[in-house]
């Protein structure tokens, strides 16, 4: 049994991948007849340089961090949970249902609280139900939780355009968050204390990315819990043995995941738009599947991943801006080549890597 | 210290006929692991020759490389005394090579004539390569004595006659040197004493036979002249007749060995668990058990013979709750498990209930985990592992030390993932835990599958200690020998049945080995055991 180093593992090759991804990327940028070069300043610029680039960045950091987590819980258990689009999609609903029930009455201490508990719920709930198929009736979770997404998306559809859309005016877009069920948003905060910020919609539910990250930490890998749920992914039947109710865990470890894609909802609806709108999780619960992949379920991983995707998002929409013949579709299609060279070919390297570099671990 | 016998000696001794097969230096390397480090074999014409080493000492890998799988890094094959360039095993077949893996490469649901005709069809229409197979398959049979009914299906013929079946494939595309990889793995004893009769038959008609195995019984039994390999090393080339297992068991290993087992003797105390009338259903509403009773009592080993694959594991399932009980009952002191009062493994083991599992691979262990997390598989809701719903890393360190400590595991680092311990110390990894708690009973699957002569009388120790302790022990084994070291008494399974029970100091060899193959030597025991044996 061969093993390399951790630095190769876990920083050398992804970057390798990494390079690749963005040299095969230069090349296009090339035949359509750009200057790579100038293309990655203006990237790096819109993303960590302008002003409020850097809060944009870490505003769709923040979203990735929750689905890349939520996708890690299941990765862990050995599912793969596709579903937290939807996931995310009902939080928002949750989170929506506690506002507009209690923001008349409750200040912001409490509802701030309550509104993120309503997300995750919901988004528990909607991972509930897949996970219990999978657990008690064997239907596969891939399938179901795509199927929920739909359903979830044609619920909110229902919703936004119905019992729950705000009147007076035409869009599906949901009754308002009044100010004490929203997300203080971070250059307001700052801004009281004299520390200047440039505008974005970066709010306080990145601090709550960050704890959420330390909770599954702690929950993976220092809890009895977390320890049967990676003994149930890396081997079922040692998990048999164990005496791990499988079933239950299953369950459990669902809800975990979808409470945290649910919760992406506060970033976006709660921190930004103050409302429910239609397609608001705008892919990022299926672009959390890859950051949980490339930051390989850890939460450091995720953190460095979702920053990396955020970084892409908002430098990718500079570059539409700046240059006529790069379009938004350039940005996917980097965002597709990273995923490409570090997911699916992530083990390019590692043989070369292995005969370079392979330590021999036998007793 | 021994005295090794130089290559060269060896062929003097026979003919001046060229050897069959004759290695020199050959040297393989995979990454940074030496698999085989200047190898030198000679296999004069006409015998039986054996290949004898420890898991990883490199025996399959030398095959390898005469059968084309591997290419050798360097050195030299000569074949019937002409130097041979063998790349893949079209090669080898053409130079008279032949072999017969440890799990049979046979379509299960294709007749015995089908099977031989596998890749010599002879043309689009079936029709002239089967007849011309029938021909070659009745004079094979004639010639060497392996009968076998050509028509019949592959996979309702016993495991023994699917060798003979792999045999005749070999001899049909002319092998005059056939390679047998741990052919006795799935075999009752009865049916390895025919095995050893073809064998025979083979050697008086010319075949050069290697064999690899790691059973030193075989070599003696069977054998002309022996190598001994050791970490990718010849050590030795020996005339069997001129040796004993105790000396090829140093050989092997490096160092004096203890092959028998002291048994102690305590006398037995209250029934500590009792099984009745337990019958259970595997998928497809197959009977694995049938009405299968037994008691164990404390300070007393009961041995379970039996090839495998015939319904041990299921036993072993249901036992330790990992199975339901679907009929019949177990009784664990007041605690009465049926059907309507399920069980798990975690209750179980509150009972006092340790499980050596037979796999230790897929449930023994997970495999990338640490051996500290290892170390508390099943008892990871336990008091050695932290404060409250935590895990402490610090107190699963302290654990996994004093167990590797205690049993000699090594390397002693509790972080290794479980995958980088040899076979033998992973298995010594899930004794420890299991035994760690001094349970009051122990249900123990194969413990010394895969593991060297060294761990294995360390494994055999620390089973016989706990007996003397006072622990219940329930000992399955496909290993006839292990039963009969360990034994108190043996309880011998056939195609879910326990077919009979004898106490150790009546326990008859031939009569158990009959009895595992279904009375008559006969019967369709084992079928379905096929390449379950490792």
């Amino acid at each position: 049994m061969t093993r390399l180093p951790a630095w190769i593992e876990y920083l050398l090759i992804p970057l390798m991948n990494l390079t690749l991804a963005f040299a095969v990327a230069a090349v296009v940028v090339m035949l359509i007849g750009e200057n790579p070069i100038d293309a990655l300043t203006v990237m790096i610029n819109g993303a960590f340089v302008y002003e409020g680039a850097l809060g944009y960045t870490l505003y769709y950091t923040t979203s990735l961090i929750f689905t890349g987590l939520a996708v890690s819980v299941a990765f862990h258990a050995s599912l793969f949970n596709i579903g937290a689009e939807g996931q995310a999609y009902l939080g928002g609903l949750g989170a929506l249902l506690v506002a507009l029930m209690l923001q008349d009455w409750l200040p912001m201490i409490l509802m701030i609280p309550l509104c993120i508990i309503g997300a995750a719920a919901f988004g528990a709930l909607w991972a509930l139900i897949p996970g219990w198929l999978q657990a008690y009736r064997g239907s596969h979770i891939v399938i179901t939780t795509i199927m929920f997404n739909f359903i979830g998306a044609g619920i909110m559809v229902g919703l936004l355009s119905g019992s729950l859309m705000r009147p007076g005016q035409s869009n599906p877009e949901s009754l308002l968050f009044e100010d004490n069920a929203r997300m203080p948003q971070l250059h307001n905060l700052l801004g009281e204390f004299g520390i200047e910020l440039g505008r974005s919609p970066l709010n306080l539910s990145i601090v709550f990315a960050a704890l959420a990250c330390f909770g599954v930490w702690l929950l993976i890998w220092r809890t009895r819990w977390g320890y049967a749920l990676r003994t149930m992914g890396a081997s079922e039947p040692a998990a048999h043995y164990a005496g791990v109710p499988v079933p239950r865990m299953i369950v459990t470890a669902m809800c975990i995941s979808g409470a945290l894609a649910g919760m992406m909802a506060i970033n976006t609806v709660m921190g930004d738009q103050g409302k429910v709108t239609l397609g608001f999780p705008a892919g990022f619960g299926f672009t959390g599947i890859a950051v949980a992949l490339m930051g390989r379920s850890h939460p450091v991983g995720i953190i460095l991943a979702a920053l990396l995707f955020g970084a892409l998002l908002q430098g990718g929409s500079e570059l539409d801006f700046e240059f006529q013949t790069i379009t938004r579709e350039m940005v996917l299609l980097i965002q597709g080549l990273i995923i490409l060279f570090s997911g699916a070919l992530s083990l390019m390297f590692v043989p070369w890597m292995e005969r370079r570099f392979a330590r021999k671990e036998i007793a | 210290m021994i005295n090794e016998t130089r290559p060269r000696k060896q062929s003097e001794a026979v003919s001046n006929m060229p050897p069959a097969v004759y290695l020199q230096n050959i040297t393989k390397t995979f990454g940074a692991v030496v698999a085989n480090d200047s190898v030198d074999l000679t296999v004069p014409t006409g015998t039986i020759h054996g290949i004898i080493g420890e898991n990883g000492a490199g025996k399959s890998t030398v095959v390898s490389i005469l059968y084309g799988f591997y290419t050798a890094d360097s050195g030299s094959i000569e074949i019937n005394g002409e130097p041979a360039t063998i790349t893949n095993s079209a090669d080898a077949i053409e130079r008279g090579i032949g072999m017969v893996h440890q799990h049979f490469m046979l379509v299960p649901n294709f007749t015995v004539l089908e099977n031989v005709m596998l890749g010599s069809e002879d043309g689009f229409f079936l029709r002239k390569g089967k007849a011309a197979t029938r021909k070659e398959l009745q004079r094979l049979s004639d010639e060497y004595g392996l009968d076998v009914d050509p028509d019949a299906v592959v996979e309702t013929l016993p495991v023994g006659i699917q060798q003979r079946v792999e045999i005749l494939k070999a001899l049909r595309r002319g092998a005059r040197i056939l390679i047998l990889d741990e052919p006795t793995g799935v075999l009752t004893p009865d049916e390895t004493d025919r095995f050893f009769d073809i064998l025979r038959g083979l050697r008086a008609q010319g075949v050069t036979v290697l064999l690899i195995t790691h059973k030193l019984r075989e070599i003696m039994e069977v054998t002309d002249g022996v190598s001994v390999m050791r970490r990718g090393k010849m050590v030795a080339h020996k005339q069997t007749s001129e040796t004993t297992r105790e000396e090829l068991a140093e050989l092997m290993v490096g160092r004096r060995v203890e092959l028998t087992t002291p048994r102690i003797h305590v006398d037995t105390g209250p029934i500590a668990l009792e099984a009745r009338n337990l019958t259970w259903h595997g998928a497809r509403g197959v009977a694995r058990l049938r009405n299968v009773s037994l008691i164990l009592r404390a300070g007393e080993i009961l041995g379970l013979a039996g090839v495998s694959g015939n319904g041990q594991s299921e036993l072993l399932d249901v036992l330790s709750g990992i199975a339901p009980v679907q009929e019949g009952q177990i009784i664990i002191g007041n605690r009465i498990i049926n059907n309507n009062t399920p069980t798990d493994p975690a209750e179980l083991r509150g009972l006092g209930v340790a499980h050596v599992p037979e796999d230790r691979h897929k449930r023994g262990l997970v495999l990338p985990f640490e051996a500290r997390e290892n170390a508390v598989l099943g008892y990871h809701t336990g008091p050695n592992t932290g404060e409250g719903r935590f895990l402490s890393p610090r107190a699963l360190q302290g654990h996994c030390e004093t167990l590797m400590e205690r049993f000699d595991i090594r390397p002693t680092n509790p972080k290794l993932a479980a995958a980088g311990f040899s076979g033998g110390n992973q298995q010594k990894l899930v004794m420890a835990r299991e035994i760690e708690p001094e349970p009051s009973i122990m249900l123990i699957g194969q413990p010394t599958r895969g593991v060297d002569i060294g761990g294995i009388s360390f494994i055999h120790a620390e089973i016989m200690a706990r007996k003397a302790a006072g622990c219940a022990i329930l000992l399955v084994s496909v290993e006839l020998d292990e039963i009969m070291a360990l034994s108190d008494r043996i309880a011998v399974m056939n195609a879910g049945e326990i077919v009979g029970e004898t106490t150790r100091d009546n326990a008859d060899y031939r009569q158990i080995g009959l009895m595992m193959a279904g009375v008559s030597g006969t019967g369709d025991a084992g079928i379905s055991g096929m390449g379950d044996t490792a």
